[in-house]
């Protein structure tokens, strides 16, 4: 992830608004509001990407995973040929949400008024180009394995011969 | 390695593929002294660059040029351009294959007989039994080094085992084991035993589960009988006047098109190339396709009814743990009516990582339904159902003329539609699976859709009669004497078992046949 640096959170708080979620927009950057993390935006609006990365959340919520996680998931669509299909799909999140009475996505407070909206255009191009990069772009992050136990490769480690292979005692 | 025989060498055997079917003919025809040029369409690969990581393993060895799906199976929505999910390379298949290697049951051989009429079903007898099979099973038993067979020993069984078989028990199952697997149980001379490492889909590290790539190619290789072409494609089997094939035009790793010339051409590209080879090698003496005056070329793919049943408990697991599919339940293989289908299958355990289990537990799914069931990854079991589908001609490889390859030809289509006793079946194991692992406490069950085909099967069927199919019993053709089929599209039935073994011996079978029609000068 392209972290930009130096980032406070003092700094952000002056410099950004807190978006509905823990997300903080800046102007290029979205950032998490305890500052441990932030991620240069280039080319879609920060609030796009904001949206987006909340979207992520709310179409594969894991409460142990942090938002940043599911930043890098969706940080490859800030590319200039993403730009277009990308700012028009989330602008139809948002129309979706407003027509729902909500100001925006990120600002409809409860994850189910969310996926209501998500249900709603389930069957769209963009809903499942994003949910189908997610699979690949959350699942594959090694740095998300701990989280689910898996230990990925075993190889160097000599296999489980020796490392528990068939440890369980409870049956 | 190092033989290389003259392109315009005519009295050569040219083997296309080399996994399983093709791999083990071509090292087998070498060691008898035939020699032999095998076309294989991808690289080499082995133990040494292997990789544990699922999905840069599948970029690594996978077949993935383009390919379209139709029909009514599950597989034509979840993964529309990837109706199978097999390895392009030197082995083939049996590089990631998982290793589980089960004879045929008896009856199995003589599906139309035992099972009567099936609407739809186009149901016919091998024409040759388990008695011709048994000793070419022993053979292939012998060289896969099969656990459980030949006075071998099994695999210890790993923690998804040990839920599995503890489930399986509860149930009342008698035929509980960790399986009869081409993994090596002990230490052999040059191959060390199974270390449980897991990833066997990905290619062993170890070199502890049989692959052809690694332990028959080379065999043959250094009779100085065989030249293994790597990265050659094969495109159209060409044939004279008379009708008799005469060389195999193929596309080097440049897309530069050469000939081969043959004496024998062997197909055995897996059963969505090898019938799309046939039908791409069309001529105005054969317009439907090579072998093909059945119209059976390409008919009655078959891809075993499959599905997979993973369970979560309140305590870990941990199921990637250890070989990937040694554990075996083999008391619904029967033949059992009453259960409302014909034929049987058996429940195996199976593993995923976290980035496969999120693209395959449930696709297409999200929301928390879907991500609470991996929240408790660690805690789940898992288990394949793989039983005998039933063949329909409708059930077909054809050529897709609106998608074509890299080289200008067709694409293969692969129609599938289950038959209704597939579904039964189907949903009959779903319940049992679900069942052994409710009896050791599960806290949920979830019935999975079929993969990605990792078992094709049956578009070039073996037949007594050549209005039938397109192979005789040694998977000579019908219309072409030196033209033979290797793989498992020879397939007349499925049966219930993965089909590993039995191509490896009937492969072992064939290399015999064609080595002694060679030497009375028959072909």
């Amino acid at each position: 992830m392209s972290y930009v640096k130096s980032l406070t959170r003092r700094d952000l708080l002056k410099t950004s608004v807190a978006a509905g979620s823990l997300l903080v927009i800046g102007g290029g950057f979205v950032a998490a509001s305890n500052a441990a993390w932030a991620l240069e935006v280039t080319h879609l609006k920060s609030s796009t990407m904001a949206t987006l990365i909340q979207m992520a959340r709310d179409i594969y919520p894991h409460d142990n995973i942090a938002d940043e996680f599911y930043a890098a998931a969706v940080k490859g669509y800030d590319t200039a040929e993403s730009k277009g299909p990308v700012e028009e799909g989330i602008a139809a999140l948002n129309a979706a949400a407003t027509g729902r009475g909500h100001a925006s996505y990120l600002a409809t407070g409860w994850e189910r008024d969310r996926v209501d909206i998500l249900r709603s255009m389930e069957s769209s191009p963009f809903f499942q180009q994003i949910r189908g990069g997610l699979i690949t772009g959350l699942y594959n992050q090694k740095a998300v394995w701990p989280v689910f136990g898996y230990e990925g490769e075993s190889f160097s480690k000599g296999g489980y011969i020796d490392r528990g292979f068939n440890d369980i005692k409870w049956v | 390695m190092s033989v290389s025989f003259d392109k315009k060498d005519g009295n050569v055997v040219v083997v296309i593929g080399t996994g399983p079917g093709g791999g083990v003919l071509a090292s087998e025809l070498a060691q008898k002294g035939v020699k032999v040029v095998a076309l294989e369409a991808g690289g080499r690969h082995g133990p040494e660059d292997f990789v544990n990581d699922e999905w840069a393993s599948f970029g690594q060895i996978s077949w993935l040029d383009s390919r379209s799906t139709s029909g009514s199976w599950r597989v034509a929505k979840d993964f529309s351009g990837l109706p199978a999910w097999i390895v392009k390379g030197v082995g083939g298949s049996s590089q990631h294959w998982a290793g589980a290697s089960l004879r045929f049951q008896e009856h199995e051989w003589k599906t139309q007989t035992v099972y009567g009429n099936v609407t739809g079903a186009s149901l016919l007898d091998w024409p040759i039994d388990a008695k011709t099979m048994d000793p070419y099973y022993t053979k292939a038993e012998e060289k896969l080094r099969v656990t459980r067979t030949g006075g071998r020993k099994g695999l210890p069984g790993n923690n998804n085992y040990k839920v599995f078989e503890a489930g399986a028990k509860k149930l009342g199952y008698k035929d509980v084991h960790t399986g009869r697997m081409a993994i090596n149980s002990k230490d052999y001379d040059d191959f060390v035993a199974c270390q449980q490492t897991g990833f066997c889909f990905q290619g062993c590290k170890w070199g502890a589960k049989w692959s052809a790539g690694y332990n028959e190619i080379p065999v043959g290789e250094a009779t100085g009988n065989l030249e293994v072409r790597i990265n050659s494609q094969a495109l159209k089997i060409e044939h004279d006047a008379s009708g008799k094939v005469t060389g195999v035009i193929y596309a080097d790793a440049d897309g530069k098109q050469h000939v081969q010339k043959a004496r024998i051409v062997c197909v055995a590209g897996n059963s969505i190339e090898s019938p799309r080879l046939l039908l791409n090698s069309a001529s105005s003496m054969f317009p439907d396709g090579l072998a093909n005056s059945s119209g059976q070329v390409g008919r009655n793919y078959m891809r075993h009814m499959t599905g997979s049943v993973y369970a979560t408990f309140d305590k870990p697991v941990k199921m990637w743990r250890g070989t990937t599919m040694a554990g075996i339940i083999q008391d619904e293989a029967r033949h059992d009516p009453s259960r409302g289908f014909v034929g049987g299958y058996e429940l195996e355990t199976l593993s995923l990582g976290i980035p496969f289990m999120a693209a395959f537990l449930d696709p297409g799914a999200w929301g928390r339904e879907f991500t609470s069931a991996l929240d408790q990854y660690e805690n789940m079991a898992g288990m394949w159902i793989v039983g005998e589908d039933m063949p329909q001609e409708t059930n077909r490889v054809s050529l897709n003329y609106d998608v074509k390859d890299q080289f200008g030809l067709p694409t293969p289509n692969v129609h599938f539609d289950d038959h209704p006793n597939d579904i039964a079946m189907r949903n009959h194991a779903y319940k049992q699976g679900a069942a052994v692992y409710d009896a050791v406490g599960a806290v949920r069950t979830f019935p999975t859709p079929p993969y990605p085909s990792t078992h094709n099967l049956g578009t070039n069927r073996m037949s007594d009669k050549a209005r039938d199919g397109v192979v005789n019993k040694w998977g000579q053709t019908h219309d072409i004497k030196n033209l033979f089929v290797s793989d498992g599209s020879q397939f007349t039935t499925g049966a219930a078992e993965n089909p590993t073994l039995t191509i490896v011996a009937l492969a072992i079978r064939q290399a015999e046949r064609i080595a002694s029609e060679m030497s009375k000068g028959n072909i």
